[in-house]
C-alpha cells in the first residue's frame, strides 16, 4: 500500500516537473519538437569521419560528432586496456627500478585531474611545434607541426578494401583454429603451436591479395600548398592531446585494477603450478590471468566507461565530439530539452553497448561452478 | 513512522510547488526582493566585460548592468557578474540563471523567436572582421582559401563565416574552442591563422596580445552584428526597463547629462531634462519604478559616452574610434527613442 503510494507521488511528481517545463517554455515561446533535426546546421565541423558541410542538416552534424565520441573512445579504450596491463604488471615485477617507475606513473597520473592534463598536452601541442611553413620532416613524408601530425599514406586502391576483407576473413579462420586446436589437445593431449599459425594467417592472407591485386605502392604524401597540407593523412593536436590525457589518465587506474587483480590469485596457485612442471609463462596464462580476469573485468569495465564519458571533455580543447556539436546546436536552435535528451541517450546507448559486451565477456570467463 | 515519511514527501512537494510559483513572478519583484541583480557577461573580452587586476568588473557591458542595478535597486554596485561562455548564456537566460544578459551578443532573428529571448536598444554596433598575424603576408580576407580558422562556438560569427567562405567558394578549417581565453592562447601561440570574431573583440584581443604589432585587421567587415542587452520573453515589464535604462544612457549623453553636471541639471529649466531625472513626475512610475531611476543611473554610471570613452574610447588601450556608436546627430547610429 506505502509502496503504491510513493509510486503514485513520485508519478505525480514527475508530472508536475514535465508540465511545469512545458508551461514555462509555451510562455517564453521557445520552440519545441525535433522539425529541427533536418534544418541546415550552417557552421563547419574541423574533422569528420564523414563527408559534411555546413550546407547538411543538424543531423548529419550530430552524427559526425557522435562518430568523433565514438572514435576517440573505441581507440583510447583498445590503447588503454594494454598500457594499463602492461604498467600494473610491471606495478608488480620483481624488478625493484621497474616496479618503482609504475609506482609513480600510477600515483602523479591518477592525482591530476585529467581537464588539467588535457590543457597540458594540447598546449604543449601548440606552443612546441612550429608554424606548417617550418614544419618538422623526421621522417620522408612524415610533418609535424602545430597543424598536427601529417604523414603520407597509401593512395586510394580497391585492393585495399579486399585487404581489409581478407584480414576479417583470417581473424574468422584463427577464431575457428584456436577451437580446432583446444579440441585436438583435450582429445590427444598434443599441443597445436596456434600463435605462430594465426600470425601467419592474419599477416600472409592480406599480402597474398595485395599480390595478387597488383602489388600497388603509391602514397599519398602531404606536400604545403597555401597555408596547409594537402594530401596524406593529419592527426590534429586537438585529437591527439585527447586521446593522450585520456588514456595515459584512465590507463594508470587500469595498472591498479590489473595489479589487485593478479595479487588477488593465492600463491599457492603458482606453487601448484610450477610444481606439475608447467613454464613461467604458461603459468601465467593459463593458471594466473583465467582466475586474475574474473577479479579485473567488473572493476575494468568501469574503467572503460570512464573513458568514454570523460572523452566529453573534449569541448575544453576544441575537438568536435558529440557534446561539443550537441551544444552549439542548442545554442542555435535554443532547444535545449531535445539537445540534452540526446546527448543523455547518446552516452546511455554507448555506455550500455560497452557494459553490455563487456558482462557477456565477464560470464564468459567468470567462474563455472561444477 | 510512515507517517513521517508521509509528512516529509507532502512537504518536499509543497516546497517544489511554491518553488514553481516564485518562478512565475515577475523578474522586477524577483530581483527587489533579492536585493541585486544577476546579469551573464562574457569575462574575457577586455574593454566589453573583465575583472582588473584588483578583480573589479569593468567594461562596456558591465556599465550597461550596473546602470539597470542603480536604476531598479538605487546601488550600481548591487550586481553579482556571471562569467558565460557564448554556448552557455542563452540556456542560462532562459533557464533564468541571470535576469539580464550583456555579453556582446548579438541580436538576431531566430533568436528572438525560438530562443524565446527579447533585445533591447542596442548599446554596441558591431561588425565580423579577421585577426591575422603580419607576416603571413595576407592583405584581404579574399585571399583566406585553406586557412584554419579559430572560432567560438555558439555564435553568430561561427555561422557567419561559415556563409563567408561558402559565398567565395573557398575552403577552410575551423578550430572552436569554447573559453575564450583558451581560444586566444590557441591562436596566438599560431593553432590557426586566422582568428575572426567581432571587430570590437578582435581589437580588445589584441591589445591584450604579448605583441599586437605582429598582428593586424584585415580590412573586410563581413557582417553586421548589433550587439544588445538580452531579457526573456514573457516579461514585458523588466523588458520595458533594461530597454528605456539603455535610451536612457544614450538620451542623456543627447541632453548633456552626465555624471559630474547630473546635480547641477536638475535645477535645469529645459523640460525634456526635468522629464529625465524625474523633476517632473511620470517616467519612472510608468515603469514601475521611482521617478529618480535615471537620475540615479547617470549619477553612478555615467551616460553612453562617458562609459564608451572609460571602456573602449581613444584613451584606451582598444583605441576605438566611436565610428557607429556616435550619436545620431555626429553621423553614428545611437539614436535613443524620447523619454515623454
Amino acid at each position: 500500500m506505502f509502496q503504491i503510494f510513493i509510486f503514485l507521488l513520485v508519478g505525480l511528481l514527475a508530472y508536475y516537473l514535465v508540465s511545469n517545463m512545458l508551461f514555462n517554455m509555451e510562455k517564453q515561446h521557445i520552440a519545441s519538437g525535433w522539425g529541427f533535426m533536418q534544418k541546415e546546421s550552417s557552421f563547419e565541423i574541423g574533422e569528420s569521419l564523414i563527408p559534411y558541410s555546413s550546407s547538411n542538416s543538424y543531423g548529419r552534424a550530430l552524427l559526425v560528432g557522435a562518430l568523433n565520441t565514438l572514435l576517440v573512445a573505441l581507440i583510447g579504450n583498445v590503447i588503454t586496456l594494454v598500457l594499463g596491463t602492461v604498467i600494473g604488471i610491471a606495478r608488480i615485477s620483481t624488478n625493484w627500478l621497474v616496479s618503482k617507475l609504475a609506482g609513480i606513473y600510477i600515483e602523479v597520473m591518477q592525482d591530476i585531474p585529467v581537464l588539467l592534463q588535457l590543457f597540458f598536452w594540447y598546449a604543449i601541442f601548440y606552443e612546441i611545434f612550429p608554424s606548417p611553413r617550418q614544419a618538422l620532416s623526421p621522417i620522408k613524408g612524415v610533418f609535424l607541426c602545430n597543424r598536427g601530425a601529417i604523414f603520407a599514406v597509401p593512395a586510394a586502391h580497391q585492393a585495399w578494401g579486399y585487404m581489409l576483407i581478407a584480414l576479417a576473413v583470417a581473424s574468422l579462420l584463427v577464431f575457428f583454429l584456436k577451437r580446432w586446436a583446444k579440441k585436438r589437445q583435450d582429445q590427444t593431449g598434443r599441443r597445436f603451436p596456434v600463435f605462430s599459425a594465426s600470425l601467419l594467417l592474419i599477416l600472409g592472407l592480406p599480402f597474398v591479395v595485395w599480390l595478387v591485386n597488383g602489388s600497388p605502392t603509391e602514397m599519398s604524401v602531404p606536400e604545403l600548398r597555401g597555408f596547409n597540407f594537402q594530401g596524406g593523412m593529419a592527426v590534429s593536436p586537438e585529437f591527439a592531446a585527447l586521446l593522450l590525457g585520456l588514456v595515459l589518465y584512465t590507463s594508470a587506474f587500469v595498472a591498479e585494477v590489473v595489479r589487485a587483480g593478479i595479487q588477488s590469485v593465492k600463491k599457492g596457485q603458482t606453487e601448484a603450478a610450477m610444481s606439475i612442471g608447467l613454464r613461467p609463462n604458461l603459468v601465467l596464462t593459463l593458471v594466473i590471468l583465467p582466475q586474475a580476469m574474473r577479479v579485473i573485468i567488473p572493476p575494468l569495465i568501469s574503467q572503460m566507461l570512464n573513458l568514454t564519458k570523460n572523452s566529453s571533455l573534449a569541448v575544453a580543447i576544441g575537438y568536435p565530439d558529440f557534446v561539443s556539436v550537441a551544444n552549439t546546436t542548442i545554442n542555435q536552435t535554443g532547444q535545449a530539452v531535445e539537445g540534452v535528451a540526446l546527448i543523455m541517450a547518446v552516452y546511455l546507448i554507448f555506455s550500455l553497448s560497452t557494459s553490455l559486451f563487456m558482462n557477456w565477456y565477464n560470464k564468459k570467463v567468470a567462474l563455472v561452478e561444477l | 513512522m510512515k507517517l513521517y515519511k508521509l509528512i516529509a514527501m507532502a512537504v518536499v512537494t509543497l516546497f517544489l510547488t511554491t518553488t514553481g510559483l516564485a518562478l512565475a513572478a515577475g523578474t522586477l519583484e524577483t530581483v527587489q526582493e533579492r536585493g541585486s541583480l544577476k546579469a551573464g557577461v562574457n569575462g574575457g573580452v577586455y574593454g566589453f566585460s573583465m575583472p582588473n587586476d584588483k578583480g573589479v568588473w569593468e567594461g562596456l557591458d558591465v556599465d550597461t548592468a550596473r546602470a539597470v542595478a542603480a536604476a531598479v535597486l538605487g546601488d550600481a554596485g548591487k550586481v553579482k557578474f556571471t562569467a558565460l561562455t557564448a554556448v552557455q548564456r542563452l540556456p542560462a537566460l532562459q533557464s533564468g540563471e541571470i535576469d539580464v544578459l550583456c555579453r556582446n551578443t548579438t541580436q538576431t532573428l531566430t533568436r528572438e523567436t525560438k530562443n524565446g529571448l527579447n533585445f533591447v536598444q542596442v548599446n554596441f554596433y558591431d561588425g565580423q572582421g579577421f585577426l591575422i598575424p603580419k607576416d603571413l603576408g595576407v592583405d584581404s580576407a579574399m585571399q583566406l582559401d585553406g586557412a584554419t580558422v579559430c572560432v567560438l562556438p555558439g555564435t553568430t560569427t561561427e555561422m557567419n563565416a561559415a556563409d563567408f567562405f561558402k559565398a567565395n567558394n573557398m575552403s577552410w578549417k575551423p578550430v572552436v574552442i569554447e573559453n575564450t581565453s583558451e581560444l586566444n592562447k590557441a591562436f596566438f601561440a599560431g593553432r590557426c591563422d586566422v582568428l575572426t570574431s567581432d571587430a570590437s573583440q578582435l581589437a580588445a584581443q589584441r591589445a591584450v596580445a604579448p605583441n599586437p604589432s605582429d598582428y593586424k585587421v584585415l580590412p573586410e567587415i563581413i557582417s553586421k552584428e548589433p550587439l544588445a542587452p538580452v531579457v526573456r520573453h514573457g516579461d514585458d515589464q523588466w523588458y520595458d526597463i533594461v530597454n528605456w535604462t539603455v535610451m536612457g544612457l544614450i538620451n542623456a549623453e543627447e541632453l548633456g547629462i552626465n555624471s559630474e553636471n547630473v546635480d547641477e541639471k536638475l535645477k535645469s529649466n529645459d523640460p525634456k531634462i526635468k522629464r529625465f531625472l524625474g523633476v517632473t513626475p511620470g517616467m519612472g512610475q510608468a515603469l514601475g519604478l521611482d521617478d529618480e531611476f535615471m537620475y540615479r543611473a547617470i549619477k553612478q554610471v555615467g551616460n553612453y559616452g562617458e562609459i564608451f570613452e572609460r571602456n573602449v574610447g581613444p584613451e584606451t588601450d582598444l583605441g576605438l574610434d566611436r565610428g557607429l556608436n556616435a550619436l545620431w546627430t555626429e553621423g553614428g547610429l545611437m539614436y535613443a527613442s524620447p523619454f515623454r
